[in-house]
């Protein structure tokens, strides 16, 4: 039984992108995490090839995709092992706020970039001191005239090096109900008073340019502003849906990744002259971690196919992406102790899952956060 | 998104058996509990209301349902908190063993009374010392004069005290092959030689009448072979896939209803301090733990459904599915219980009785070690 309907192009979407993959991407990643960054060059091949905001409407250079190319997306890039592309990020969380709360003329104006990774794009929310709490934030956002003047830094901003446009949310000082004072501004890089920190240095996502950012009195113009004034929070909160679905495929498919990796690797390998894979206790293992991804792989598609339905699944999202996340990080710490000293080396591509598997627990909401949504919402 | 797709016909049947549930089922449940057995009664109230073997034809008095009507059933009585009515076990485990290998004279002549809830049917698989490894079964079946003598022991028999009809595994001890010396028997109550033992006393399923039931030079007529000579270990293990999936079902199900229960019982519960234990938040994270977990497990059984009902081959993925669910309802009934605390330690509370009947769940049916090894062994591991 399918639980998604996948059609010919979807199918050659992914043979397209799998191929991609192979030869732009997979000789590089070591590279990449040596340099910190991926070049600039590979988001516009990935925009050529039109892997880049497959949704998007063929006026703006889009494939008129559905979710499940985002889907398809996330698969594919995590057969790479690298964070750096963060490809979801952009198409799928960051760009989606232009097109949903954008005017025609800002639409007009990045969109097509977005697709030809020309414009390469950050969402900058989190700051120091307020992180999955977003009502808390500090950046201020004060008219002056035509213009709108921004204060304040953010961190832990993914694409923060290499982005061109930042959608980033600020509050108005003077408006005291904290989910009424913020708004979203696109910001582009180069503006006066915008100043990129430099990479954080970090546990995993090595070839991920993670980045605080500044605002110094920066200067933007007032139509720069996206959606309506102290609309923020209820836009932020309305596409965090699908940023923590696109974090539960990210932790699902690392998963099944890790899974694939570690079978593969204990059926070629002998102990006592005997594979690992007919050794029992691996058996076991092999099948609890079988069994949790496809129980997780199950989940994700039936909310994937409600997400695209439009339905309201705020309970079910909080819950898929800690649970999803969560398993990435049991996976990748089981597969380690399977594997054994190989699994510490450098060479062996667990080191960097798990590494990279890490943080996914923290981001878009802290899994404890998606557990106080869940509640909220469930009347508890 | 409805994974299961049920039509009016379904949702009009969990209806009306919830109602015959409440009524003709929860109000006894205490007294079966402490008798260590259901009324023979409530079996045929249950059989003449149409709710035993929906799955069979309506020429054997069935409602010729598909997967989902058992479903239900399960589901429905696992609300009642009991494990004691076994009619999941006898409608869409033993009686489908009828259906699919019994000749039209054994499916006239047993069919009719089993959906009618006259006939009440056990399969008598186990044996001390041989349990989920059905290969090493040590009770024989001999042909002698046109007849066959059944000897040896099974235990752990649900419905073993009300039973009419047994569905008896015995191999043919000149068969050395052990897969191929194994062949099924009905073998009726009152057959001489053919003895039931006393309840056993269990941790629980307390009104379940699990029993022993011992065969001793016990003759049955040679046509009581249910299906060809020594096909028994490939037809259990043909229908071994809709039992496990059951098991699946009653795991994921006792896991909801138990966590249903305990979520009503910290919204109203209040703590010294004077407010719903549901407000704190170590009891929140604790309940939406549980409730993404039975999520989980409930999307992935109703997806399994669909597929069994489609006929495809998912034995890797039931296998997987019994393990992790019966796993879960322990866990889920193991946690409860701390949230509720000392209140949880009552006999009245119901999580009680819950606890002590999930607990077997990881063992039956074959243990969960056994479906680690099925799983592995059809992932070429």
């Amino acid at each position: 039984m399918d639980i998604l309907t996948y059609t010919e192009a979807h199918h050659r979407f992914r043979d397209r992108l799998r191929e991609f993959c192979e030869t732009e991407i997979m000789p590089h990643v070591d590279q990449w995490e040596n340099d910190h960054i991926v070049p600039r060059k590979i988001w516009q091949k990935m925009g050529h090839g039109g892997f880049l905001c497959p949704t998007l409407p063929a006026a703006y250079g889009g494939i008129e995709g559905d979710f499940i190319h985002c889907l398809i997306v996330t698969e594919e890039l995590s057969r790479t092992m690298q964070t750096g592309l963060a490809a979801g990020l952009h198409s799928d969380v960051v760009v989606p706020y232009i097109e949903s709360f954008g005017s025609d003329e800002q639409k007009r104006k990045y969109l097509p970039g977005c697709v030809s990774g020309d414009c390469i794009t950050a969402v900058a929310m989190t700051e120091p001191g307020a992180g999955s709490d977003v009502a808390g934030m500090q950046t201020t956002a004060v008219e002056d005239g035509d213009a709108v003047v921004l204060n304040g830094s953010k961190t832990f901003i993914s694409n923060g090096v290499i982005c061109d446009l930042v959608v980033l949310a600020a509050k108005d000082p003077a408006v005291e109900n904290k989910h009424q004072a913020v708004s979203l501004y696109v910001v582009e890089a180069g503006t006066p008073g915008f100043e990129k920190g430099t990479q954080l240095e970090k546990m995993g996502w090595h070839s991920q340019d993670t980045a605080e950012l500044f605002f110094t009195n920066c200067r933007i113009p007032k139509h720069n502003r996206l959606g309506e004034k102290g609309a923020g929070f209820f836009m932020l909160m309305g596409k965090l849906q699908q940023e923590r679905l696109v974090c539960c495929m990210g932790g699902v498919v690392a998963a099944e990744r890790i899974l694939e990796y570690t079978t593969a690797h204990c059926r070629r390998t002998t102990a006592g002259g005997k594979p690992l894979s007919k050794s029992q206790a691996v058996q076991f293992a092999l099948v609890e971690m079988a069994t949790e991804a496809k129980l997780g792989r199950t989940f994700m598609e039936k909310l994937i196919a409600e997400h695209m339905a439009g339905e309201n699944i705020i309970v079910e999202t909080s819950m898929a992406k800690y649970w999803a996340t969560d398993l990435a990080n049991r996976m990748a710490n089981r597969a380690l102790d399977i594997v054994g000293e190989d699994g510490a080396r450098e060479s062996c591509l667990l080191t960097r899952a798990l590494r990279d598997a890490r943080v996914m627990s923290i981001f878009a909401g802290t899994n404890e956060i998606m557990k106080g949504i869940a509640a909220k919402f469930m009347g508890l | 998104m409805d994974i299961l797709h049920y039509t009016e016909a379904h949702h009009d049947f969990r209806k009306r058996l919830r109602a015959f549930m409440d009524r003709e089922v929860v109000p006894h449940i205490d007294q079966w509990e402490a008798d260590q057995g259901v009324s023979r009664e409530v079996w045929r109230k249950m059989g003449r209301a149409g709710f035993l073997c929906p799955t069979l034809p309506t020429a054997y008095g069935g409602l010729g349902g598909d997967f989902r009507f058992s479903v239900i059933g399960i589901e429905e009585i696992s609300r009642t908190n009991h494990g004691g009515l076994g009619a999941p076990l006898h409608s869409d485990i033993v009686v489908p063993y009828i259906m699919s290998y019994g000749n039209d004279v054994q499916k006239q002549t047993y069919l009719p009374g089993c959906a009618a809830g006259d006939i009440v049917t056990a399969v008598a698989m186990t044996e001390p010392g041989a349990g989920s490894d059905l290969s090493s079964m040590t009770t024989t079946a001999e042909e002698d004069r046109g007849q066959l003598v059944i000897n040896g022991v099974k235990t752990f028999i649900s419905n073993g005290i009300l039973c009419d009809l047994a569905i008896v595994a015995a191999k043919d001890p000149h068969e050395t092959n052990p897969h191929q010396a194994i062949s099924l028997y009905l073998i009726e109550d009152g057959t001489p030689g053919f003895q039931k033992g006393r309840p056993l006393d269990k941790m629980g399923l307390h009104s379940q009448d699990t029993a022993e039931l011992f065969f001793s030079n016990c003759r049955i007529p040679a046509e009581n072979r249910l299906g060809e000579k020594g096909m028994g270990f490939l037809m259990l293990m043909d229908k071994l896939q809709q039992e496990r999936l059951v098991t699946a079902v009653m795991g994921i199900s006792v896991a909801e209803v138990m966590l249903e229960w305990t979520m009503r019982h910290c919204k109203k519960t209040t703590t010294s301090a004077g407010r719903p234990l549901s407000r704190s938040q170590a009891v929140q994270f604790a309940l939406v733990e549980m409730a993404t977990e039975v999520n989980l497990g409930r999307t992935f059984v109703d997806k399994l459904v669909v597929e069994h009902v489609a006929g495809n081959n998912v034995i890797v993925e039931t296998s997987m599915a019994k393990y992790w669910c019966t796993e879960l309802g322990k866990r889920v009934a193991d946690r409860c219980l701390d949230l509720v605390g000392d209140y949880g330690g009552l006999e009245q509370c119901p999580l009680v009785r819950g606890f002590r009947d999930v607990r077997v769940m990881s063992i039956f049916a074959g243990t969960n070690e056994i479906m680690k090894g099925i799983a592995a062994k059809f992932m070429g591991l």
